[in-house]
């Protein structure tokens, strides 16, 4: 009779525990839970990592409204990226990459920035009590391109759900004793292309913070420290890592550089995406990544089909006047028919926005 | 563009435009459907090619932006006063509708009031936009969204019997594109009826565009990877282009003076013929460069920039009177001071502007002119390189090759007949 109980104890903790965290690549399909995919989940009031789930963070980030980002990349077994000295390493086919969009919990129901969250914190995984987990959305490698699947969280936070339609998350952002009433976007998976198609004319879909600028950064992860380069090389995650890197792109945040460097960083990461030769939006004539110059670059050039984003304003740079440059204007916008980036916000970054500041206003000579 | 060709070619904008309310098709009365929206967005990402997305007759609210990117779709609707997406709580997306896809179709169904754009199709091949509705449903307003259709890098396009209302840039906006047919549309109400822009080898036919700011524009901008050429504008009806400009300042369309029925920036290899040009205040054709526009030679634009329009070649239209109430103080002063106080500015306006970097002998290169061969229409030189100071009318009479038809093959022949939309009930 008690070994009767014991069997069914344990049948009933078998239902209840979750799968085993063991990572797989899986080629066609779409998996509706983000466990099926055992890159992580969440063990006793934590997200946790999977081995071989290698966590990574970018020198300078993208913007998404203050969320923080935990980002991890896995490759099967005896597979490893190819080195590039720019753009995005070339991946295996079942590499899977994610990325968990998460805020910090506050006392009474608003959450705080999440985005202060480095890897330092975050890399063993994020406590459930202090954090609310928003999204994951995953790049998987298969045959035939990327895919990108973006799963939702549960409100109690223990399941992963993927929602391709995207979804409307209503929050309340409390930080530096303001509160900002917002909706989160999760994207569709027909925007996903709207930054990740870095090469509008082919439309595929591209990882852009895993490059080599981006991620040449040393880290710590419990206590240890490395270099995230020559990490992913130990793992055997990237071969031909060569003894002369590209610089590393400037942290926007590092007051210690020079402004150029941060604003030059915050823009190729955050719109360059869109704004380069080959980009989605090379329509307007602006290329905001950090080989542009002169007029590409947006100084004192008239802008394309820029409508509402005007705001008013002759030029894109107007060197030394930033309450007159439309770069500014739309990176400070709120209006969905002005503010740039176009997807991925509904609130502007203002510690970013002061920084463009700067940085145009201590341009020299001016337009016309 | 900016305060440059304002200065001179307007200022003061008759404060009498036409501010007259919505006008055409859809009216949203009926409640609109909120749990459609997801159905469709579902739709575009489950899209296979080949596939119809057929949107029912009804009036669905849309909050956020739609996208497609899947090849060889068709989104039909059920009619342009049927089927419409009402964009006006819309809380995300610079777009109503953004493709980015090729072998594309949309026809008989309505966009309205996007929060940017309302159609927009950036990089693709092969496009049919027909009988679609672009509407902003409160009049002309400079908050209202840009472009109501949007194509741009689009190689062999077809935009007929559609309606743009409303729009604060454009509302019918063909950029950067290759092989363009727009024909039998209908654009009233917004800053530029109909635009052409760095676009190569565009038939525009058979449309009606009034009470726009600008009706028709054919433009090329600088900095772009293309620049436009070889625009045919023909058996269009650009009548009572008066409507104040509401462009938003520092839009190319901003500079446009209320007023103009035909304008020609920049462009070259543009000719203009067998159009019914009328009524319009300021000018019924004005034909310009980017330095009119308050540029400057190499500032902000790329080296390889040519702001000069050339190859201009403007014959057979059917001017009716206009330029009697030019857009700004100092175009009224030209007026009055030149043909009198109750006189009007001719049929042409142009700016003068030559490159004398191209001059044959010392004589500009005949290939290059502006040609006005028009019956009794006369051109007015307003002579913005000399800060308009010998202003005087003058005689352009010459021609050039007939330009070749726009080659999209699925647009079929230019029919024989010409059927222009007649103007929405305002």
């Amino acid at each position: 009779m008690i070994r009767l109980a014991v069997a069914l104890l344990a049948l009933a903790l078998a239902a209840c525990s979750p799968r085993a965290l063991e990572p797989r690549f899986i080629a066609e399909g779409l998996p509706e839970d983000l466990a099926d995919w055992g890159m992580l989940g969440v063990r006793d009031g934590r997200l946790v990592l999977a081995g071989g789930a290698q966590p990574y963070e970018l020198n300078t980030p993208l913007f998404t409204d203050y969320a923080g980002k935990l980002r991890t990349v896995w490759m099967p077994e005896g597979q490893g990226a190819t080195w590039s000295d720019s753009g995005p390493f070339d991946f295996p086919v079942g590499t899977v990459i994610t990325k968990t969009f998460f805020y910090v919990r506050g006392a009474d129901g608003p959450v705080a920035p999440g985005d202060s969250l480095g890897l330092a914190e975050t890399g063993e995984g994020l406590d459930l009590e202090k954090v609310r987990l928003i999204e994951t959305r995953l790049l998987v490698r298969r045959a035939d391109g990327w895919v990108a699947l973006p799963y939702v969280w549960s409100d109690d936070q223990r399941t992963a759900t993927l929602k391709r339609t995207g979804q409307p998350v209503p929050l309340t952002l409390a930080r530096g004793g303001r509160r900002d009433r917002f909706t989160y976007q999760v994207p569709n998976v027909n925007q996903c292309v709207g930054c990740h198609g870095t090469n509008h004319a082919t439309k595929a879909l591209q990882p852009i913070g895993l490059q080599a600028r981006h991620l040449d950064r040393d880290v710590t992860v419990a206590g240890a420290g490395f270099n995230q380069l020559a990490r992913l090389e130990a793992i055997g995650y990237l071969r031909g890592l060569p003894e002369q890197r590209p610089a590393p792109a400037a942290d926007w945040l590092d007051e210690a550089l020079p402004v150029d460097a941060r604003a030059r960083a915050w823009l190729d990461i955050n719109c360059a995406h869109c704004h380069s030769p080959t980009g989605p939006a090379d329509t307007s004539g602006l290329y905001l990544t950090r080989e542009a110059g002169g007029p590409q670059l947006g100084l004192c050039k008239p802008p394309i089909a820029a409508g509402q984003g005007t705001g008013g304003f002759r030029y894109g740079i107007h060197p030394g006047r930033p309450e007159e440059s439309i770069l500014v204007y739309r990176t400070a916008s709120l209006d969905p028919g002005a503010m740039m980036p176009e997807l991925g916000r509904a609130l502007a970054q203002d510690e970013a926005v002061a920084l463009l500041r700067r940085w145009v206003a201590a341009m020299p000579g001016g337009c016309g | 563009m900016g305060q440059g060709m304002r200065r001179i070619f307007s200022g003061l904008t008759a404060a009498t435009a036409l501010v007259l309310g919505a006008c055409g098709g859809g009216g949203t009365a009926a409640r609109p459907d909120t749990t459609y929206q997801e159905t469709l967005i579902q739709q575009l990402i489950d899209a296979k090619p080949g596939d119809v997305i057929s949107v029912p007759a009804g009036v669905y609210a849309i909050d956020r932006g739609l996208s497609l990117d899947v090849d060889g779709v068709t989104i039909r609707g059920a009619g342009m006063d049927k089927t419409i997406l009402t964009f006006k709580g819309q809380t995300a997306g610079a777009e109503g509708l953004l493709v980015n896809a090729s072998n594309f179709t949309i026809e008989d169904l309505a966009l309205e009031d996007a929060k940017g754009d309302a159609l927009k199709v950036n990089e693709a091949e092969n496009v049919i936009i027909r009988r679609v509705r672009a509407e902003w449903t409160g009049g002309p307003k400079t908050s209202n969204g840009a472009y109501g259709l949007y194509p741009v890098q689009v190689k062999n396009l077809l935009i007929e019997d559609s309606v743009a209302i409303g729009a604060s840039d454009a509302g019918i906006y063909v950029g950067q594109s290759q092989n363009v047919v727009v024909r039998r549309n209908r654009a009233e109400f917004n800053v530029a009826g109909i635009e052409i822009e760095n676009t190569q080898n565009a038939d525009v036919y058979d449309n009606l565009a009034t009470n726009n700011t600008g009706g028709i524009l054919v433009f090329n901008m600088p900095n772009l990877k293309v620049a436009g050429f070889g625009t045919r504008i023909f058996r269009n009806r650009a009548v009572g282009n008066n409507t104040a400009n509401f462009g938003r300042k520092g839009t190319a369309v901003a500079s446009v003076p209320a007023g103009t029925g035909v304008i020609i920036n920049s462009n070259d290899k543009v000719e203009i013929f067998d159009n019914e040009i009328g009524g319009n205040n300021t000018a019924n054709v004005i034909v310009s460069s980017f330095f009119s526009a308050g540029y400057k030679a190499g500032e902000g634009t790329s080296a390889t920039f040519d702001p000069f329009p050339e190859s201009i070649f403007i014959h057979d239209n059917r001017f009716s009177p206009g330029g009697g109430k030019p857009d700004g103080v100092e175009l009224q002063a030209l007026r009055v001071a030149l043909f009198g106080l109750s006189g009007a500015l001719p049929d042409v306006l142009w700016d003068g502007y030559v490159d004398r970097a191209k001059f044959v002998d010392g004589k500009p290169d005949p290939a290059l002119a502006v040609c006005v061969d028009n019956g009794a229409a006369q051109v007015l030189n307003a002579d913005m390189p000399n800060k308009a100071k010998a202003p005087k009318v003058v005689e352009l009479r010459c021609a050039l090759p007939r330009l070749p038809a726009a080659d999209v093959d699925f647009a079929g022949p230019i029919p024989a007949e010409s059927k222009i939309p007649a103007p929405g009930k305002s």
